[in-house]
């Protein structure tokens, strides 16, 4: 079986996999890391979002061979070593953005990759576009728009631009 | 210490673990030495099935069993029971064809489960189940309930003659049929209620298991109510007691209803798990779900009210036809009677009502209860009608209503339709409502739109749900065969901490927020010390678990009353350590105290005495402190309130755009207002979906077309608006919180809001009625064919 170098949340991992392993499945069933969820079979919902070299991904469409030599941050990896949580996940939690908990790994990945996208600022709606490819049943959404226009300035260390509210 | 009892903004403990990754789902678990399930499920809806060849399969690499409904059988399985049993209006039962856990002899829909393979890999399992091969001998099908009910048409079961499962009626139709005949006006409206897929965002997983020793068996599951599951699979199909048979549903993402009932593949597992005596793990891909997962709604209505000239509603007459799919799920029988004609007077004083349902088999996923279940059918039959009734008569659409309300002072309320509403008003959620939304400035909002090329209406829903589900004796009397109180165990430990275990379950409504501010109210405990466990059929006495928006009114209570018990036993360990009569004892934050004087014991102190009783009454009160309560309620509670919703509708493509959304909603006291306004929210967002995007749809054939989100449009985040909610509160008059319910008004008062609004933005066209969903290319025909009437604008 093909082997697969990878740096998963600052830890090395070689792994033999399938070459039809999906990263998710290397995640979730090889490395015991079950924080990132598979939510569908058609890379719709996000709930398998992680990150790959600093950019979020779907965990559910890449295959394990293709992630080799790669850095890659799971939802465990986010909070601070310490266990302080990440401004992402702290703004969630203080918004009340999340219900059941299922889609929020995903989304909290997709959502600090999308601040970090847009260091100028972040409307309303790019916020909502950029959740896409991210679903949600439980929250409406409404909760989650509020937790990362709240974790903005918090990430980037001044407020909000005026034109981007 | 910040505040953290009964009206507080919690912020919720379980974020932590869910915020961490550190969430325990059903899939997330791995027992040792598990393997894995595949099951193979018909890809057409109706077909004998002449034969199966499971050789190839079950030599395939690491294939360890495969099973078909024979073997089942063989070992005297029972089907999967139905929780509820209707009687037509002749008084016979209602036709309860069997459910084989694997298919027997016939499939009746795509998905219908007829083989299952068991290998030490998933993958190997994937492999085996297309090395399967089924011999097939097509039946016609019958993919709509118009095709079931036609003369002569195919029968999903050879026992349900017609197709029908029931032909069910409430009301008296000689009374209301006279009332009709002598209307002033009668209005007549025929609207069809959509197929919803529920689409929570964890597909259903299962791993059953079977400890070799001991022969117990524990199934962990994703189910909103695991004492129901462990009742059902254990004493209906796989003939397991009790005492040996553990049900766990631990985090559980989401339910919406789906997760209620007890589904095929938890009997597989747990009996496959005791043959193999390994544990075995299956889990739901979402094309699975789609197929597997009960769908909810699917009515289609004829309703007409009658009225007298000034407008007062003096009849209702309803004749619905409501899809059972093709099996009975373990509630859909009670689903379109006793949760939907019952709320047919809604808010309003219409003195008499009738109601007939016929519920049908076809060849499609049986369909049961979707959040709101039966109350978003009735809302939106009685606020669509409403609006046309507005429309024929010219009449104010407000004015209407609020001529028809059931006033303020006219609590408790005998309905014509068995429902007694015990508080409300309907008039100050509706002006609440109204003032939020600026109701009376959307004129100018509609001219500005239009210069932008956008038509703009505004729709009002005022609705009422029946939830708190539900008085057992009440429930048995229509045919329930359950009980539908609720149990709470309360522990108080010896150095004053407390652990609470509850028969309701959470699956994201923060249960363990909500229900330890309960103890900090009551018991003066603080929030850090107490512990809500749930989902754990070894864990909790019994429970019936969430669904109904019960959790509270039901689970909250039995908790109050066993803390009623912790109090009254406390009192009387006071009054022996301080000396006093019981009757001098008071107890209030977290203190028992002797009246009118400074003696005075902490909770802590009385557990201590309790567990380590050396100075004790020991003659007459027994250690420790650890009651138990059932409650079961003495009604239904009844949540109201009224949705304003604003669309715009792009003149050029017809693509319509939700751009305001008022909820003002009674749902009785508030116990966390962060939790009930994202209850709210989410259930408006699924009522949006309901009316704008969403839609299961059959083809002739019987296939799902709308069986993936590639093909069913699930509501993302720019398709929605900000949801703003606010609350007005009636205590509701018989639990002793006052509380009444809020998981599922948004999914019930939100439709009727978005289609009036929409109907509303076309007013130009002469629309009288749209059907959901209301999608862009519906919207762009009408705008099309219909020339606009020369409006005043």
């Amino acid at each position: 079986m093909p082997q697969v170098t990878l740096t998963v949340n600052g830890k090395q991992h070689t792994v033999e996999v399938e070459g039809r392993t999906l990263l998710v499945e290397l995640l979730r069933e090889k490395l015991g890391l079950t924080g990132t969820h598979v939510g569908c079979d058609t890379s719709q919902c996000g709930a398998c979002v992680v990150h790959m070299n600093g950019e979020a991904i779907k965990s559910c469409t890449i295959l394990a061979l293709q992630v080799d030599g790669a850095q890659v941050k799971t939802i465990e990896g986010l909070a601070a070593a310490d266990g302080t949580l990440h401004p992402m996940q702290e703004m969630f939690r203080e918004h009340h953005a999340l219900q059941c908990g299922f889609c929020t790994p995903g989304m909290v990945m997709t959502a600090v990759d999308l601040v970090n996208a847009h260091p100028d600022g972040l409307t309303e709606k790019q916020i909502r576009d950029g959740l896409e490819g991210n679903l949600c049943r439980c929250t409406g959404y409404h909760n989650i728009v509020k937790a990362i226009a709240a974790a903005w300035p918090l990430m980037h260390g001044k407020s909000m631009p005026a034109a981007a509210e | 210490m910040a505040f953290d009892g009964i009206g507080a903004s919690v912020r919720r403990r379980e974020d932590a673990r869910f915020l961490r990754g550190r969430g325990n789902y059903v899939d997330d678990m791995n027992r040792p030495g598990q393997v894995y399930a595949v099951i193979k499920r018909a890809d057409r809806p109706h077909a004998k099935i002449a034969g199966i060849d499971t050789a190839a399969a079950a030599k395939a690499p690491g294939v360890l069993a495969v099973y078909v409904g024979s073997d089942m059988a063989a070992e005297n399985i029972g089907g999967l029971p139905c929780g509820w049993q209707i009687h037509n209006k002749d008084g016979s039962p209602m036709a309860e064809p069997p459910h084989p856990v694997l298919a027997v002899g016939k499939v009746r829909h795509v998905g219908d489960p007829v083989a299952v393979v068991i290998a030490e890999t998933k993958q190997q399992a994937k492999d085996a189940a297309e090395l399967l091969s089924i011999d097939y001998q097509d039946l016609p099908v019958v993919a709509t309930m118009q095709d079931a009910l036609k003369p002569g048409a195919a029968l999903v079961h050879d026992d349900a003659a017609g197709n029908l499962c029931y032909d069910w009626h409430l009301g008296d139709k000689t009374v209301v049929d006279d009332v009709f005949a002598k209307a002033a006006k009668v209005v007549k409206l025929e609207l069809t209620n959509n197929r919803l897929v529920p689409n929570a965002m964890e597909p259903r997983a299962a791993v059953g298991e079977c400890d070799p020793s001991s022969g117990d068996y524990t199934l962990y599951t994703t189910s909103q109510n695991p004492h129901v599951i462990r009742l059902l699979m254990g004493a209906f199909v796989l003939h397991i007691p009790e005492n040996k048979l553990r049900v766990v549903a631990p985090d559980v993402g989401g339910g919406f209803g789906s997760k209620i009932y007890h589904y095929a593949e938890e009997a597989i597992v747990t009996w496959a798990a005791g043959k193999l005596k390994r544990p075995i793990k299956w889990t739901a891909e979402r094309n699975e779900s789609f197929i597997t997962d009960a769908h909810g709604r699917d009515h289609v209505t004829t309703a007409e009210m009658a009225l007298d000239a000034a407008g007062n509603f003096q009849a209702l007459r309803v004749s619905t036809q409501a899809n059972m799919g093709a099996y009975l799920s373990t509630f859909a029988p009670c689903i379109p009677t006793y949760l939907y004609a019952t709320l047919l007077a809604g808010v309003y004083k219409t003195p008499l009502v009738y109601v007939e349902v016929k519920a049908v088999f076809t060849n499609t996923v049986p369909v049961d209860a979707y959040r709101g279940a039966g109350r978003p059918e009735a809302t939106f039959l009685l606020e669509r009608l409403v609006d046309v009734i507005a429309h024929d008569t010219g009449k104010d659409r407000v004015a209407l209503r609020r001529q028809n309300f059931i006033p303020p002072d006219a609590f408790p309320y005998q309905t014509p339709v068995a429902l007694q509403y015990d508080s409300g008003n309907y008039q100050a959620t509706l002006d609440a409502a109204l003032k939020t939304a600026d109701f009376a400035g959307f004129e100018s909002r509609r001219a500005a739109a239009k210069a932008r090329g956008k038509l703009r209406g505004i729709g009002v829903s005022t609705y009422i749900e029946a939830c708190g589900i539900a008085p057992s004796a009440v429930v048995g009397s229509l045919g329930a065969r359950a009980g539908l109180y609720e149990c709470a165990n309360i522990r108080v430990h010896p150095t004053g901490s407390v652990t609470v275990y509850t028969g309701a379950h959470s699956h994201g409504q923060g249960h363990e927020t909500t229900l330890a501010q309960l103890v900090v109210d009551q018991l003066g405990v603080p929030f850090e010390q107490v512990e809500i466990v749930h989902g754990d059929t070894d864990k909790i006495p019994f429970g019936m678990g969430t669904y109904g928006s019960r959790s509270l009114a039901v689970g909250g209570t039995a908790m109050v009353k066993a803390m009623d018990k912790i109090i009254a036993k406390g009192k009387k360990i006071a009054a022996h350590l301080m000396e006093a009569s019981v009757d001098d004892i008071e107890f209030k934050d977290n203190k028992f105290t002797v009246a009118g004087t400074d003696k005075t014991k902490s909770l802590t102190e009385i557990s201590l005495a309790a567990y380590v009783p050396h100075n004790y009454p020991i003659e007459e009160l027994e250690p420790g402190l650890d009651e138990t309560a059932f409650y079961d309620p003495k009604n239904f509670t009844f949540p109201a309130g009224c949705h304003v919703c604003e669309v715009e509708v792009d003149m050029e493509t017809g693509m319509p755009e939700v751009v305001s959304f008022v909820a003002v909603d009674d749902v009785g006291r508030v116990i966390n207002p962060m939790i009930v306004e994202g209850q709210v929210q989410g259930g408006v967002a699924q009522g949006v979906g309901q009316a704008l995007l969403e839609n299961a749809v059959y083809n002739e054939n019987g296939q799902l077309v709308s069986g993936s989100f590639m093909d069913y449009t699930m509501p993302r985040a720019w398709d929605l608006p900000n949801i703003k909610v606010a609350t007005e509160v009636t205590l509701c008059t018989h639990n002793p919180l006052g509380v009444k319910g809020c998981g599922e008004v948004g999914a019930i008062g939100s439709p009727p809001a978005v289609i009036n609004a929409i109907v509303d933005a076309l007013r130009d066209y002469n629309v009288r009625h749209l059907d959901m969903p209301a999608t862009a290319p519906k919207l762009w025909a009408i705008m099309q064919s219909a020339r606009p009437a020369m409006a005043a604008e």
